[in-house]
């Protein structure tokens, strides 16, 4: 039936249907909206509203127990005091560190498992390589600094062995940290590497195989190519979760250069300076928001 | 360049299933053979196997006079065509057909040259530059059968290439692959499920069912006089009419059936030699019907009544109950002329070299 | 290269790198049954003392039941409200619905820190104490994204047709979400709330800053660390791996089990 066909009878009837629809279009979408209200509010609650407290705390000062608006003093001091600074270029330098060295060991790892690994035991070899997530994060590093002790596992099996003369300072230093980190990020990038690898149509490799390809040419032409997009959102995952860590640093890193995350951190303790933690926080935010444009503006140039 | 292919009694097991059972053929250098049947027959194994993707578990393959049973894909004298065409989607089309070249050392400008070449023999020189998901499913078939032609193999390998085209796409690509194949003169494995696709291409069809081979023999030869039941009815619908072989006098032969005694030459035969008395199947295509008494040998059947009968455009296709059998039913195309009323009657009469006698199926299927 | 030579040079990768893997792993439980105060070399035992030890220390203990209670209470909060949430973007055209979505996820976007930082300056100002409640609120804040995100991503066209006729037999909205969304889609509302239990447990930094007096146990291990070196540590972290494991392959052959029988 057609909404202008105009015959008397018919139409006061087709009003009534249209309005039948929009009122079940109404009910509809109150329903939809107490479904989707608790949810909505929830994250207004409790993640938009202190965020933006948060933001605007960050253009405070504080004084005593009180806190005076407005002032950029806390960015200022960002630039001025140069441990801040350098907070933000210690976490850098190990967050791009640990990702590349991260990719490096993962992604052959990854490949070995999926293509060399006998099918049947490629799901218990994934799982065993990423086990080691299941110990908690903390109790992980903690592992490590066990590890690198003076007096630990690797200094006495080095010192055993007649390769060096007195134990190494392995903890409480930026080597630690990387190391700490590279293992938790190979676990992750094993992982995301390897389905990765798996959804790639086989019929590429063996394509490239038929015309004459060995391994490592189908590796390098075929395979590295289309997973090239894999790997950058798996190391921006790995860019993201290492700068903004405060634990494996603060465990392992010793106190002689602290990353951004602790000096955060260190603004809440007996300073209680919640406003520069503000403004430090909101910095790291923007490094992170400049990571993820640069890797999406990346992704869209390399688009198949 | 070109060479002939000879499989000898391969097999393949897998796990709990046998793909293919003492699979022996032989390809003369520059056929185009079409592996013709059914899913899971076993005709995409055996491509995998000549292409060097899976190991028989036994038997051999020879290309030229090498035995390239153990041979890996990258050393075989063979390139396959995969189905879903598998160009590399990061690379040019150039690049794509150049690759083979590439990983066998040829020099950029030597590369770029051959490329070229081959795509202008497919019919897609404009589109060099281009990328591979920028191309239609067509344009993409051809870009994947000059990769394959890139490295000169002997035999290309075809997986079920002109499937995901459309009806008019895969006429006009067929035409295209057999006129490519007799240009270039390597020898051609087809491999598809669509009989009219076979006729129209091979040289020789391969008829598979369940892995093993049924029939072999040119389109004509396999459509005409099919040498099993399987291939019989796999080619194209044929009645198949319960009978005896009742006598057997020099090149003739008379079977007893149903519908009355047919006196036929002895070629009738096609699946060799039967005992006297054996239980056999005569087989007549409908349309055999179709010219009646134009033939060098008519035969005649009697009257027989129309059941049914439907309009096919070029012919009318017909149910009719045979009045010396009624209880048969016979799927008969008539000619146009025929104009056939259901509940009419017609004389059925045919060329008798036109029918064929296998032996009685097993299963009585 | 020779297929020997590539797979003696694959099979020697794999096992400096599982070895690199597992080392840290060895040595905390190894050195959790360490007869003596050191974690470290050489290995005088096998003793079950520190074992003891963390099962008589009522501070782990109720740290372990807080984690407990903190991980199952937001992991079940987030999900229902992701479920609605997600029922509701599918299934209905909402103004705004791109907004919506995006908003529901930017939490997963963002730091731990600065929601904890976020939340803690909003309790602070408000006069709100810390506590468990509040570590739970960060949680849920943390793991509602991710909630939604799953469930949303698995409401495929194929269950809308379901629903359709489930409503066509009489079926009200209510019933339709109870008895034949949430039923059908149960494999991706169990991955979420396993994903949200194990985020949960194992989150520091917001338990860390939100609360106070009772804490959870990643926020008690830490405690553990200031007093340096410990098997005492070793036991606890060997006895939460070793729940973990356990609960892993539980789930690995139910969930298989499930999967391969459909």
């Amino acid at each position: 039936m057609r909404q202008d066909a105009p015959i008397k009878i018919g139409a006061s009837w087709r009003r009534r249907t249209s309005l039948r629809a929009d009122s079940l279009e109404r009910t509809e979408r109150r329903i939809a909206w107490v479904l989707v209200g608790p949810a909505l509010l929830w994250t207004l609650a409790f993640f938009v509203v202190p965020f933006v407290v948060m933001a605007l705390v960050s253009f405070a000062t504080r004084s005593g127990k009180e806190l005076l608006f407005w002032s950029l003093s806390n960015y200022a001091q960002f630039f001025e005091k140069s441990y801040l600074f350098k907070g933000l270029t210690v976490s850098l330098e190990i967050t791009f560190t640990v990702t590349l060295v991260s990719v490096l060991l993962a992604y052959p790892l990854a490949w070995i498992i999926a293509e060399r690994v006998p099918k049947r035991w490629q799901r218990l070899a994934l799982l065993l390589a990423v086990l080691p997530f299941w110990t908690s994060y903390v109790v992980r590093s903690y592992s490590w600094l066990l590890v690198l002790a003076k007096n630990g596992i690797i200094n006495q099996a080095l010192l055993g062995m007649g390769l060096i003369a007195e134990p190494l300072e392995l903890a409480s230093t930026r080597t630690a940290t990387v190391i700490g980190f590279v293992h938790f990020f190979v676990m992750l990038l094993t992982l995301t590497i390897y389905s990765n690898l798996v959804q790639l149509a086989p019929n590429y490799k063996r394509a490239a195989a038929d015309l004459g390809a060995n391994g490592l040419q189908v590796l390098w032409h075929v395979v590295l190519p289309l997973t090239r997009p894999g790997i950058m959102v798996g190391a921006f995952l790995t860019f993201v979760l290492c700068i903004g860590d405060y634990i494996t640093p603060q465990i392992l890193g010793g106190n002689n250069e602290l990353g951004l995350p602790q000096i955060i951190m260190l603004q809440l303790g007996r300073r209680a300076d919640f406003p520069l933690a503000a403004a430090l926080s909101i910095v790291l935010m923007l490094v992170v928001t400049l990571a993820y444009l640069a890797c999406a503006r990346w992704l869209k140039m390399d688009r198949l | 360049m070109t060479a002939r292919v000879a499989i000898r009694s391969v097999s393949k097991q897998f796990e709990a299933f046998t793909a293919l059972s003492g699979v022996s053929l032989d390809i003369a250098a520059g056929e185009y053979i079409v592996l013709l049947g059914p899913s899971g027959c076993g005709k995409t194994t055996l491509l995998s196997i000549l292409g060097g993707f899976l190991t028989p578990s036994s038997g051999t393959v020879e290309i030229g006079d090498k035995d390239v049973t153990e041979l890996p894909p990258a050393r075989r004298p063979t390139t396959t065509m995969f189905q879903d065409y598998a160009l590399f989607p990061h690379m040019t089309v150039r690049d794509n057909v150049a690759f083979g070249p590439r990983m066998r050392g040829v020099g950029r400008a030597e590369r770029r040259r051959k490329a070229e070449g081959l795509l202008k023999l497919v019919g897609l020189e404009g589109a060099a530059a281009r990328k591979p998901s920028e191309l239609s499913g067509g344009q993409r078939q051809r870009v994947a059968l000059a990769r394959a032609l890139a490295v000169d193999p002997d035999v290309l390998l075809l997986d079920e290439p002109l499937g995901a085209l459309d009806l008019k796409l895969r006429r006009q690509m067929q035409d295209e692959l057999k006129a490519i194949q007799q240009r270039v003169g390597t020898t051609f494995v087809h491999v598809t499920h669509d009989q009219e696709e076979a006729m129209a291409i091979a040289d020789r069809i391969v008829v598979m069912n369940r892995g093993r081979i049924e029939d072999v023999g040119p389109p004509a030869d396999v459509y005409l006089r099919p040498r099993s039941h399987f291939a019989a009815n796999f080619m194209g619908e044929i009645n198949m009419i319960a009978g005896r072989l009742a006598r057997i006098e020099g090149t003739r032969i008379g079977v007893e059936t149903e519908l009355g005694a047919f006196d036929l030459p002895g070629t009738a035969l096609t699946a060799g030699p039967l005992a006297l008395g054996a239980a056999v199947a005569v087989g007549i295509r409908p349309e055999a019907f179709r010219t009646p008494g134009e033939g060098a040998a008519p035969l005649g059947l009697g009257a027989s009544r129309i059941v049914d009968c439907a309009f096919f455009g070029t012919h009318y296709r017909c149910h009719l109950a045979p009045d010396t059998a009624p209880g048969v039913t016979l799927v008969a195309h008539l000619p146009q002329a025929a104009r056939p009323i259901a509940g009419g009657s017609v004389p059925l009469q045919l060329d008798a070299t036109q029918v064929v006698v296998l032996p009685a199926p097993v299963d009585g299927g | 290269m020779g297929k020997r030579l590539s797979s003696l040079l694959s099979a020697g990768y794999l096992v400096i790198l599982y070895g690199f893997i597992f080392l840290p792993v060895v040595v905390l439980v190894l050195f959790s049954f360490q007869d003596g105060s050191l974690p470290i070399p050489p290995f005088n035992g096998p003793s079950l003392r520190w074992y003891e030890n963390i099962f008589a220390d009522r501070h782990l203990t109720s740290a372990l039941a807080n984690s407990l209670f903190v991980a199952l209470g937001s992991a079940m909060v987030a999900c229902v409200l992701g479920f609605l949430a997600a029922y509701a973007l599918a299934r209905f055209r909402l103004p705004g619905s791109a907004l919506q979505r995006g908003l529901l996820v930017a939490p997963m976007t963002v730091s731990y820190l600065i929601v904890a930082l976020g939340l803690l300056t909003c309790f602070n100002a408000l006069g709100i104490p810390l506590s468990l409640w509040t570590v739970g609120i960060g949680h849920v804040v943390i793991n509602l994204p991710l909630c939604f995100a799953i469930i949303y991503a698995s409401m495929g066209a194929h269950q809308k047709t379901i629903e359709r006729a489930a409503r066509d037999l009489g079926a009200n909205e209510l019933q339709v979400m109870l008895l034949v969304s949430a039923p059908m889609l149960l494999p991706s509302i169990l991955a979420a709330f396993f994903l949200s239990v194990t985020f949960s447990w194992d989150e520091f930094v917001i338990a860390f800053l939100l609360s106070r007096f009772d804490v959870t146990l990643p926020v008690e291990i830490w405690n553990l660390l200031r007093s340096g070196l410990s098997p005492r540590t070793n036991a606890i972290g060997s006895l939460v791996f070793l729940i973990s494991v356990v609960l892993l392959a539980l789930l690995e052959f139910t969930v298989f089990r499930r999967s391969a029988k459909s």
